[in-house]
C-alpha cells in the first residue's frame, strides 16, 4: 500500500514537473488561418465583429512577439467571434421580421 | 374504418382545405412589400407610444422625448452648436470649382430648398442616391476631388442644403420599378437586423427603445431621425453626416461599420427617409 501511495505521489511529482507544451508557431498559423478564415466568411456575409478584427490583430501582434500561447489563444477567440457573427448573419436572414412593425 | 365513420374525416379535411385556402392571400400579403401600409404602421407605432409628442417634434429626436429634454433643446437652439458649418457651408456652396461652375449646377433649383427629396431611386442607375453621394459626384464631374463622406466640409455642404428646406416635409418617391421596391426592401431588412456582438438591430434602440437611456444618451425615436441631419453632436465635438451617424451605429454595437455609402446604407437611408415623409426638414440639428 505504501509503494503504491509512493509511486503515485512519484508520479503527480514528475508530471507538475514537466511544463505544459508550448504552442508552437506551426500552431499558430493553423490557428489563424482558421480564424481568418471564419473572418473571411463573416465578411462575405457583410457582418464582421469589431471584437473578432481586434482579436486577430492581437493574435498577429503575439506572434510578432514570438509569444505563441498567446497568439494561439487569441487566434482561437477570433474564430469563435468569426463564427458567431456567421451564425447570427444567417439566422437574421429571416429572424429580422419578427421585430417587424406591422 | 365504416363510411358513415369517414363524413366527420372528410368534412375535417374539406375544413381545413377551406381555411388554409382563405389563410394563403394573408400569408402572400404579409410578405408584399407595401411602403405606404409600412409607413402608416410606423407613424402609429411612435404617436401611440409617445401620444404627448406632436408628430413634427419627433424629428428633434431626444429632445422631443420628454420636457425637460425639450427645455435644453430650446436653449441650445439659441446659439445652435452648428452654426460655424451653416456658415461654411454656404459660403463653399456659392464658391465656384475651378472650371467656375457651382454646386447649383448640379441640383434642380439651383440645390435651394430640395434637401426633402433627397435620397432619391435613379432609375437610370438603379439605385439609391442621397444627397452626400449627389455633392461629392457633382465635385467629381467638375474635376474637384470628392470630400470625405462622414464630417467636416461634407457636413457643412449638407448643413446648408438642409436648412435652405427647413420646415418642408420630406418627400421621399418610390417609383414603380421593381429595383425601387427592392432597395426600399433591403434598407428594411438593414433596418431591423440584428448586428455587431452585442447583437443589436438599428430598431433595437430606435423602435424598441427610445426615450429611453443607454448611459447618459436618452436614445432618438426613428420616426423623423433622418430630417435633422447632419447634426452637431457634443460627443463627436463636431459635425456629422448620415453616413458619420450609421457607421458609428453599427460600430457602437461592435461591428465593423460597412463603407459609407454603400448599397446598404444608401438602402437603409432610402427605407428611414420614406418612413418619415411628411414630417419637416429640422437639419441642422444639435444632438448631446
Amino acid at each position: 500500500m505504501t509503494r503504491i501511495t509512493g509511486a503515485f505521489a512519484l508520479a503527480a511529482a514528475l508530471l507538475s514537473a514537466v511544463p505544459a507544451l508550448a504552442a508552437t508557431e506551426d500552431d499558430f498559423k493553423t490557428a489563424y488561418a482558421a480564424a481568418e478564415a471564419a473572418e473571411k466568411a463573416a465578411g462575405a456575409l457583410r457582418n464582421q465583429w469589431t471584437t473578432a478584427e481586434a482579436a486577430l490583430a492581437a493574435a498577429k501582434k503575439a506572434a510578432a512577439a514570438g509569444d505563441f500561447d498567446q497568439a494561439v489563444a487569441q487566434a482561437r477567440e477570433a474564430e469563435a467571434l468569426a463564427k458567431a457573427s456567421v451564425f447570427q448573419a444567417n439566422s437574421e436572414k429571416d429572424a429580422w421580421k419578427a421585430i417587424e412593425i406591422h | 374504418m365504416t363510411a358513415r365513420s369517414l363524413i366527420p374525416h372528410t368534412l375535417a379535411a374539406l375544413m381545413l382545405a377551406t381555411l388554409a385556402s382563405l389563410a394563403a392571400p394573408f400569408a402572400r400579403a404579409a410578405d408584399a412589400i407595401d411602403p405606404a401600409a409600412d409607413a402608416k404602421a410606423f407613424r402609429d407605432y411612435f404617436t401611440r407610444k409617445f401620444p404627448q409628442v406632436k408628430l413634427d417634434d419627433f424629428v428633434n429626436g431626444p429632445y422631443s422625448m420628454n420636457e425637460d429634454m425639450h427645455k435644453q433643446w430650446l436653449e441650445k437652439e439659441e446659439f445652435p452648436p452648428y452654426e460655424f458649418a451653416l456658415e461654411a457651408g454656404k459660403e463653399m456652396f456659392s464658391t465656384p470649382f475651378k472650371n467656375g461652375k457651382t454646386y447649383a449646377d448640379c441640383f434642380a433649383n439651383g440645390g435651394i430648398g430640395i434637401r426633402q427629396n433627397y435620397p432619391y431611386f435613379d432609375e437610370k442607375e438603379g439605385k439609391v442616391v442621397t444627397l452626400e453621394l449627389a455633392l461629392n459626384r457633382c465635385r467629381e464631374a467638375n474635376g474637384e476631388a470628392p470630400y470625405s463622406y462622414v464630417k467636416d466640409e461634407m457636413a457643412a455642404l449638407t448643413a446648408y442644403m438642409a436648412f435652405t428646406s427647413r420646415g418642408k416635409p420630406m418627400d421621399i418617391k418610390i417609383p414603380a420599378d421593381p429595383r425601387a421596391l427592392a432597395a426600399y426592401q433591403e434598407g428594411k431588412r438593414y433596418f431591423y437586423t440584428r448586428r455587431g456582438q452585442l447583437n443589436f438591430s438599428c430598431a433595437t434602440c430606435h423602435i424598441q427603445a427610445p426615450g429611453e437611456r443607454i448611459r447618459a444618451e436618452v436614445l432618438a425615436p426613428a420616426l423623423g431621425i433622418l430630417n435633422a441631419m447632419p447634426i452637431y453632436r457634443s460627443e463627436w465635438s463636431g459635425m456629422g453626416t448620415i453616413s458619420r451617424r450609421f457607421t458609428t451605429c453599427n460600430s457602437q454595437v461592435r461591428g465593423v461599420p460597412l463603407e459609407p455609402q454603400s448599397d446598404e446604407y444608401r438602402n437603409l437611408e432610402y427605407y428611414l427617409s420614406y418612413m418619415s415623409n411628411g414630417l419637416p426638414i429640422s437639419g441642422p440639428g444639435a444632438r448631446p
